[in-house]
């Protein structure tokens, strides 16, 4: 007997769905704990005033946003324009996040509709080689990246010797050269969601879709790229957020001029040069373009389906 | 018959898959405006010819014409074919009228034309009222109405149906069968339906194409079929029937003189004869009446009764061993022999067939 179905608080299709109030109890204290205590002391710390030592003092203020997003002049007693630096920042981070996030599909998708077509077996083959140098920790791949594209770096030589370019290409120390960094990154979690999604596609309706007068172009625009549209999704998210966040590949792929959220966010909690309150509340505004972000996409797909 | 009243003909087709070879010279000709069905057990190849004149398979040699022509050139998505697929193959993110407008829009419809006539298709198949619901919102037999409406709209030439009943429950098969019949004569357009449900075959085909493992074993009408087949394959696929291993004595002018295990002589038309001068006495159950022993034909030994409802089957057994059923009408008439009784069966006169392996 269900020990949940006599208070009538649950119907059995709740359990069968591993929706049961026991079952979920475990879920809800790990995202309280781990996901929501966080956030919200995050948020509170925003508000709280800098200490010079790094750390906070439980004094409440608006000051971090103030500074974020307005310019009162060097004294604080100028009338307030619109501070650009920090949304400049923001900027350029979503402009090579989005970039970033663009490559890995580019590349991801064919991949891994490539993975999904082979048979069962080689499939797992290569998604393990997929995943192999992922096991290297991730600075250590930015490094080696780096060393990779330099002018002095092997990807020069060979193209100088090879006679293709005469001179070195100047990728480091560009905006392309963070891009590739967090494409190279992130590209698994592009290919294993679309990967998922089209093991799942069901080719007899790429056959369907032929028998109805559609050429193989139109077959990809209007059936498989919307059946698999979740797995692409999902893949855009997985890239575009973390990279988005990201300090290790602007910090030793781009130099100065490309410093992004993550490196804006990460210098404000290093040794003492901090300012807690304001790593904080431009942590705070990153959530929550990101949530927005997500929240629209969900509003779109719930309209879509009814 | 002239050739524009052939809509597909199938030349001498061969299908080999590696070593393994699925079709082994396959000829029939479809009509237009025909019922056309494909009947055979499980892996015989229907599919497989359903798909080479589709356009998803190549075939290894022969050739497959549409109203005279050699499609072997055309891939599918310029063959004015259209197939209704085993497991419908709905587009699952269009609604029902998009996933009819589909064909039409992708052959040239405008799209006013399109959703035009997509409403009067899904009026044809019923499902005007579900016309913005998505595949997943719909019942199988809803389903496979739209998969249906879909391969119809465009009014192709010739449309392919790979059992496309099987995934409904006996009822609503009924009811679909009677729809898609009316159908196909509204629209005039050639229908080559696959099953392995031989009722189902009967009830509905113009004419029948029996296959068994890659050979077409006979093409006829139902009624052809089902009483003059040609051979011990075809009449033991379709319905219901006794094979008496029975001695020739003679054959003259399609009448065989046979010896029945029974030691009785039994005359009968004759289809094919094994060159060793054996055959088997093809007899329908519906075909025998009962008779006291010693009076009929043959004398058994009755081993049970099964219930049917409308009908009553007898099972039973000849002296040699060899089975044999018959089927009686459930009427008050009708008096059922006692079990382990010996009662006699009178052959209906020409109502058995005499057939070769
Ligand atoms: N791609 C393939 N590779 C190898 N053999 C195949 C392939 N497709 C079909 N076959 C074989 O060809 C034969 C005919 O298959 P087909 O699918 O045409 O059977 P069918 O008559 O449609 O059977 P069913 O009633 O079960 O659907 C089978 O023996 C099958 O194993
Ligand atoms: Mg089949």
């Amino acid at each position: 007997m269900a020990a949940g179905a006599p208070d009538g608080a649950s119907s059995k299709s709740d359990i069968y769905a591993g929706n049961g109030p026991r079952l979920m109890l475990p879920v809800w204290v790990f995202i309280g704990l781990f996901l929501l205590l966080p956030v919200a002391l995050m948020g509170v710390y925003s508000f709280l005033t800098k200490e010079f030592r790094g750390g906070v003092i439980w004094d409440f203020t608006l000051t971090a946003y103030d500074q974020f997003f307005l310019d009162r002049g060097l004294f604080g007693d100028d009338p307030a324009k619109i501070e650009w630096t920090y949304i400049g920042i923001f900027w350029r981070s979503i402009w090579q996040a989005g970039m970033a996030t663009i490559m890995c599909l580019l590349i991801g998708f064919p991949t891994a509709w490539f993975i999904a077509t082979r048979d069962a077996k080689t499939r797992s083959i290569w998604l393990f080689l997929i995943t192999i140098p992922y096991w290297v920790n991730l600075l250590i791949r930015t490094v080696s990246m780096k060393f990779l594209i330099r002018d002095t770096g092997p990807l020069n030589e060979f193209l100088m010797w090879s006679g293709v370019i005469n001179e070195p290409l100047g990728l480091i120390n560009t905006n392309f050269a963070v891009q590739l960094g967090l494409f190279y990154s992130y590209l698994p979690f592009m290919v294993l969601p679309i990967y998922a999604a089209v093991e799942r596609y069901d080719f007899s309706l790429s056959e369907a879709a032929a028998d109805l007068y559609a050429n193989v172009w139109t077959i990809l625009r209007l059936v498989i790229l919307p059946v698999v549209k979740p797995g692409i999704i999902a893949g855009c998210i997985l890239v575009f957020v973390p990279s988005l966040g990201a300090f290790l590949a602007p910090d030793l792929l781009g130099g100065a001029k490309t410093f992004m959220i993550g490196s804006l966010i990460e210098e404000q909690f290093k040794g003492n040069a901090g300012n807690w309150p304001f790593g904080a509340a431009a942590s705070m505004i990153l959530l929550s373009i990101v949530m927005a972000v997500l929240l629209i996409y969900a509003r779109s797909q719930t309209k879509g389906d009814k | 018959m002239t050739s524009s009243d052939i809509a597909i003909d199938i030349d001498n087709v061969v299908k080999r898959y590696g070593a393994f070879t699925a079709l082994h010279g396959v000829s029939m000709q479809i009509h237009a405006n025909e019922f056309f069905t494909l009947l055979g057990p499980s892996g015989c190849g229907k599919t497989t010819l359903l798909r080479s004149i589709a356009g998803f398979e190549d075939v290894n040699e022969g050739a497959i014409r549409l109203y005279g022509n050699d499609i072997a050139p055309l891939p599918p998505h310029k063959r004015p074919i259209n197939t209704v697929f085993q497991q419908y193959a709905l587009f699952p993110h269009m609604t029902v009228t998009e996933n009819v407008m589909f064909g039409l829009r992708r052959s040239g419809w405008s799209r006013i034309e399109a959703a035009t006539r997509a409403d009067d298709v899904l009026k044809l198949v019923q499902l005007s009222n579900f016309a913005d619901r998505k595949p997943a919102q719909l019942s199988g037999g809803q389903q496979q109405r739209v998969a249906l409406a879909r391969a119809l709209a465009p009014r192709p030439k010739v449309l392919l149906l790979d059992e496309p009943l099987s995934a409904l429950d006996l009822k609503l098969r009924q009811a679909v069968r009677v729809e898609l019949k009316q159908i196909q004569r509204e629209t005039g357009i050639a229908f080559i339906f696959v099953t392995h449900d031989q009722e189902e075959a009967l009830t509905m085909s113009d004419r029948i194409a029996v296959m068994s493992s890659g050979h077409v074993q006979q093409i006829g009408t139902p009624r052809e079929i089902y009483e003059t087949p040609i051979n011990r394959f075809v009449a033991d696929f379709i319905g219901e029937t006794n094979l008496l291993n029975v001695t020739v004595q003679s054959v003259s002018e399609g009448t065989a003189q046979v010896i029945l295990p029974s030691g009785h002589p039994f005359s009968c038309p004759a289809a094919t004869v094994n060159s060793d001068g054996t055959g088997h006495l093809s007899v329908r159950p519906e075909r025998i009446e009962l008779c006291p022993a010693g009076g009929g034909d043959l004398d058994v030994k009755v081993e049970s009764q099964v219930y049917l409802g409308t009908d009553i089957q007898l099972h039973t057994r000849v002296a040699d061993g060899e089975k044999m059923i018959v089927r009686l009408q459930n009427a008050q008439s009708t008096i059922l022999p006692e079990i382990d009784t010996v009662v006699g069966l009178k052959i209906e006169a020409g109502a058995a067939r005499l057939l070769a392996d």
